[in-house]
């Protein structure tokens, strides 16, 4: 496939749309699915099934007027939303869904989404500091340590991955993975590495992306019972409704991450059709674990968190990495 | 431009916590003094929704003031209905039918279920487990329905009158009964596995917020706060009234003295509630429900009384002087989430803010009840 | 037992056995005469009363004076308090203060401290220090009688508006 502008741009723009779409209609699927755990009918009147509620609640969100608090810093304020969309957005520009389907693969790939993601954090702790409201003020401090002490396990174990692919493009990770389930970093029994911690690896990686998305265990951000919403107490509107969109995409980059990192991305289990509907079906599956989870354990506590990174996850994986390489260096 | 709000490291803020808050279930306000997330001094703020019960219990005639107890703890209601017709019925000397008092002790205990029931649900929500609270308020629905069959209403009834009831229960509230009992046998024991077992909630409660003994009684603290704390008190046992004593069931005491101890005291409750109801409906005598020889004006001699009842949310003691009159001199109702909030202020100093909110929850409050 | 135990510690606040007035409740019969010609105020002395007519054991009323020692009694005795309110006798121009106090154990004995004050001057020592939990129960009766608990740490109001300057419990009250 040779790269002219037309398909960059085209690629970019069907990028934004696949996270606009996916942020949207995740915000459907979690109601539904959670109100299938509560045993309750959930949103089922506008349109079949209820498929119409987004955008109409897009519709409203955008009719209201964006209100900005009286104390706060606008520039910040204003800026908070877009930071949190727009990183999400850009990482998907160099997520490979096949062989094929990506906007624009890059040799720094890992490189490039974990730069961006680290933007996120970012978007909290302006919009909790720029809100003069102490609530959000105390919610993005714990947005902000929550972040620093998860971002360092998840780094380590994604070294760990790409110290057995041998690089930091997506698609070559993809590729080492694609013979069978038992090339998959999970658990990889044949391919490169026989490294047999690799499960425990995955599990770091899924609670790490489980904190840095702010959801639930984990979502001590916006612990509304405690911090009413924590750092968008004050925003309205279409802020409310990026940060809410940013939240899924977010969601979204996250188990792709872990779709490429250790399920193999696109490949088949079994070594047949490997396609894009695969990456989908693992995709897809990763998300409802995620709402799974979260209509189901209380919230932890900031210092349980904490505790749980710097003293467990932190030592584990670099246990892991170090395991790994000398694994590396033997065979 | 303002700045945003920076703080010393060793200066407080103010963090005002309610009167409109989520964890606060209703319009109380707890005005803490915090460094960083940790509470240094807490004032609670009562009083957004006092509406002056006892003013009008002096206003209002003995009958007219029946409809006024279930506005003060709109999930318990009957409980503290309980202790008004048991004060003046024993100040003025009414003998209650045995069919009445067994009925009333059953709704009772139907409705301390549908309390905790509730309570267990917002309390994990406080927690933020929310599927919980969905699961609890379906089961509170067969209890809701039950009573609103017999007693006409869902929330504040109005059942109990000075010598027995307003209305008897028919078969179909018998059936019900009894085939909600296993059914929330089992409902027991999915929530006992679904949020006692789990890891996340017993580490936010074991070890939190300790009450001593000591300062349960400084404070006059009663219910599961009284009982987590391994003080063998329940109003029903120490002190019995009605039939109680014609049942057998047990006070569930925890010694940890933690939040996690103040949960299982009520969870277990709700099982010797059950037991109660069950054995009520085994022994339910038949015959009327009204004396038949009753005062047709309510005047209650001269004097001094007390009564104590132990409702959802702990020992609920009202106080009438009479002065002969057809209204009360003077009525007293002391409500038990007023002193067991009270602890709040000394309990949660130290504490995390997260902590302190479930430490709140711990304590099942209804704000309309400490207003009074 | 410790209704007999509470009850001797008591009496020793009242070293002058004080003629006990007859119980008001036995003039059920001529309630008529009663109300016509009402019985003067309680002297102050202990009273065992029936409970299962009154619901408490022991009612001692005191002088404000003594007021602190008695609930010190109570605490070392490991009384818990129930409640505090007030009463207002308006034909007798007084104020009476209720104290509630029970126990957690099986040991069943209610006890009631009462004390009578002036009508226009009300003032009782505070028992927050002794029960810290008196402290809510006092600011509600300084609340709604106008009591003044002398040394209470923060006697502001908590059930009415922080601005209220009226006591909606005394009998003169008008809306």
């Amino acid at each position: 496939m040779r790269l002219t502008l037309l398909n960059v741009i085209v690629a970019v723009v069907l990028a934004i749309a696949f996270a606009a779409l996916n942020a949207a209609y995740l915000v459907w699927a979690e109601r539904r699915g959670a109100a299938r755990i509560q045993r309750r009918p959930g949103p089922n009147i506008n349109g079949p099934f209820g498929l119409l509620q987004p955008p109409l609640d897009g519709i409203k969100l955008m009719a209201k007027q964006l209100t900005i608090p009286g104390g706060a810093d606008k520039i910040m304020f204003i800026t908070a939303p877009v930071l949190a969309m727009f990183p999400a957005i850009m990482s998907f520009v160099t997520i490979p869904f096949s062989d094929t389907i990506v906007a624009k693969n890059m040799s720094v790939g890992v490189l490039m989404i974990f730069a961006f993601a680290s933007m996120g954090s970012m978007s909290l702790l302006f919009a909790g500091w720029s809100s003069r409201n102490k609530y959000s003020m105390m919610s993005s401090v714990r947005a902000v340590s929550q972040a620093v002490a998860y971002e360092i396990p998840m780094l380590i174990t994604t070294i760990t991955v790409v110290m057995i692919a041998g690089s930091t493009d997506l698609m070559e990770i993809v590729h080492q993975q694609s013979r069978s389930i038992l090339h998959w970093n999970i658990f990889p029994l044949l391919g490169n590495s026989h490294n047999l911690l690799m499960p425990f690896s995955f599990l770091i990686f899924f609670i790490c992306t489980l904190a840095e998305t702010n959801r639930a265990p984990f979502d001590l951000g916006e612990a509304e019972s405690e911090l009413v919403a924590g750092f968008h107490t004050e925003y309205g509107s279409m802020g409310f409704g990026l940060f809410f969109m940013g939240e899924y995409a977010n969601i979204v980059i996250g188990s792709c991450m872990t779709t490429i990192l250790f399920l193999g991305g696109w490949s088949c289990p079994f070594g047949l059709f490997p396609g894009v509907w695969w990456f989908i079906l693992k995709l897809y599956l990763l998300i409802a674990t995620f709402i799974w989870i979260r209509w189901t354990f209380p919230r932890t506590t900031i210092y349980g968190l904490l505790n749980l990174s710097w003293k467990i996850l932190i030592p584990l994986s670099l246990f892991n990495l170090l395991f790994t390489a000398g694994l590396i260096k033997v065979f | 431009m303002n700045s945003p709000i920076l703080l010393q490291p060793d200066e407080t803020f103010i963090l005002n916590v309610g009167p409109q808050h989520p964890a606060t279930h209703g319009v109380l306000r707890v005005k803490m003094e915090m460094n960083g997330e940790y509470i240094v001094n807490a004032e609670t703020v009562i009083g957004y929704i006092h509406r002056m019960h006892e003013k009008m219990g002096e206003l209002k005639t003995y009958p007219q003031f029946l409809m006024n107890l279930s506005r003060m703890d709109y999930l318990g209601a009957l409980g503290y209905s309980h202790g008004h017709v048991l004060l003046v019925e024993k100040a003025s000397g009414i003998v209650v039918p045995e069919r009445a008092e067994y009925i009333r002790a059953i709704m009772v205990e139907l409705n301390r279920i549908a309390s905790h029931l509730f309570w267990f649900g917002a309390f994990v929500m406080d927690l933020g487990g929310f599927s919980p609270l969905m699961y609890a308020l379906q089961d509170r629905e067969h209890i809701l329905d039950m009573l609103e069959a017999v007693t006409g209403s869902r929330l504040t009834y109005c059942y109990f009158r000075f010598g027995g009831l307003y209305n008897d229960v028919d078969d179909d509230f018998i059936t019900a009964a009894r085939q909600f009992i296993p059914r929330m046998r089992k409902s027991m024991k999915k929530y006992h596995k679904l949020v006692t077992g789990n890891i996340i909630f017993r580490k936010r409660l074991e070890g939190i917020a300790p009450l001593s003994k000591e300062m349960c009684r400084k404070y006059g603290a009663s219910s599961a706060v009284a009982r987590g704390s391994g003080i063998n008190f329940d109003v029903r046992k120490n002190e019995p009234y009605s039939v109680y004593p014609e049942f057998d069931f047990d006070v569930p005491v925890y010694h940890e003295c933690d939040s996690l101890a103040r949960y299982m005291v009520r969870m277990d409750e709700i099982e010797q509630s059950l037991r109660i109801v069950e054995q009520g409906l085994d022994k339910l005598p038949g015959g009327p429900i009204m004396p038949d020889k009753k005062p047709k004006l309510i005047k209650p001699p001269v004097g001094d009384y007390y009564q104590a009842v132990e409702t959802a949310r702990g020992s609920f003691g009202i106080r009438l002087v009479s002065d002969g009159g057809k209204n009360p001199y003077r009525l007293k109702l002391r409500s038990p989430t007023y002193s067991n909030m009270h602890l709040f202020d000394e309990a949660c100093r130290g504490m995390m803010i997260m902590d302190a909110l479930a430490f709140m929850g711990s304590l099942d409050l209804v704000i309309p009840e400490i207003d009074r | 037992m410790i209704y007999e135990k509470i009850k001797t510690t008591l009496s020793s606040l009242f070293p002058d056995p004080v003629p006990v007035p007859p119980e008001e409740e036995s003039a059920g019969d001529d309630q008529e005469k009663k109300v016509k010609s009402p019985p003067p105020p309680r002297q102050d002395g202990l009273l065992e009363r029936e409970y299962s007519v009154h619901g408490y054991h022991l009612d001692a009323q005191i002088s404000p004076a003594q007021l602190i020692a008695a609930v010190t009694m109570l605490d070392d005795a490991e009384f818990f308090i129930e409640s505090i309110t007030g009463v207002d006798w308006i034909k007798d121009n007084q104020l009476e203060v209720v104290y509630d106090f029970s126990r957690y154990d099986f040991d069943l004995c209610r006890v009631v401290i009462r004390t009578r004050i002036d009508r226009q001057s009300p003032v009782v020592p505070t028992i927050t220090s002794i029960y810290p939990g008196a402290n809510w129960h006092e600011r509600e009766t300084h609340d709604f009688f106008g009591i003044k608990f002398d040394g209470h740490p923060n006697l502001i109001p908590l059930l009415l508006p922080e601005d209220a300057d009226f006591h909606p419990l005394l009998k003169d009250f008008k809306a």
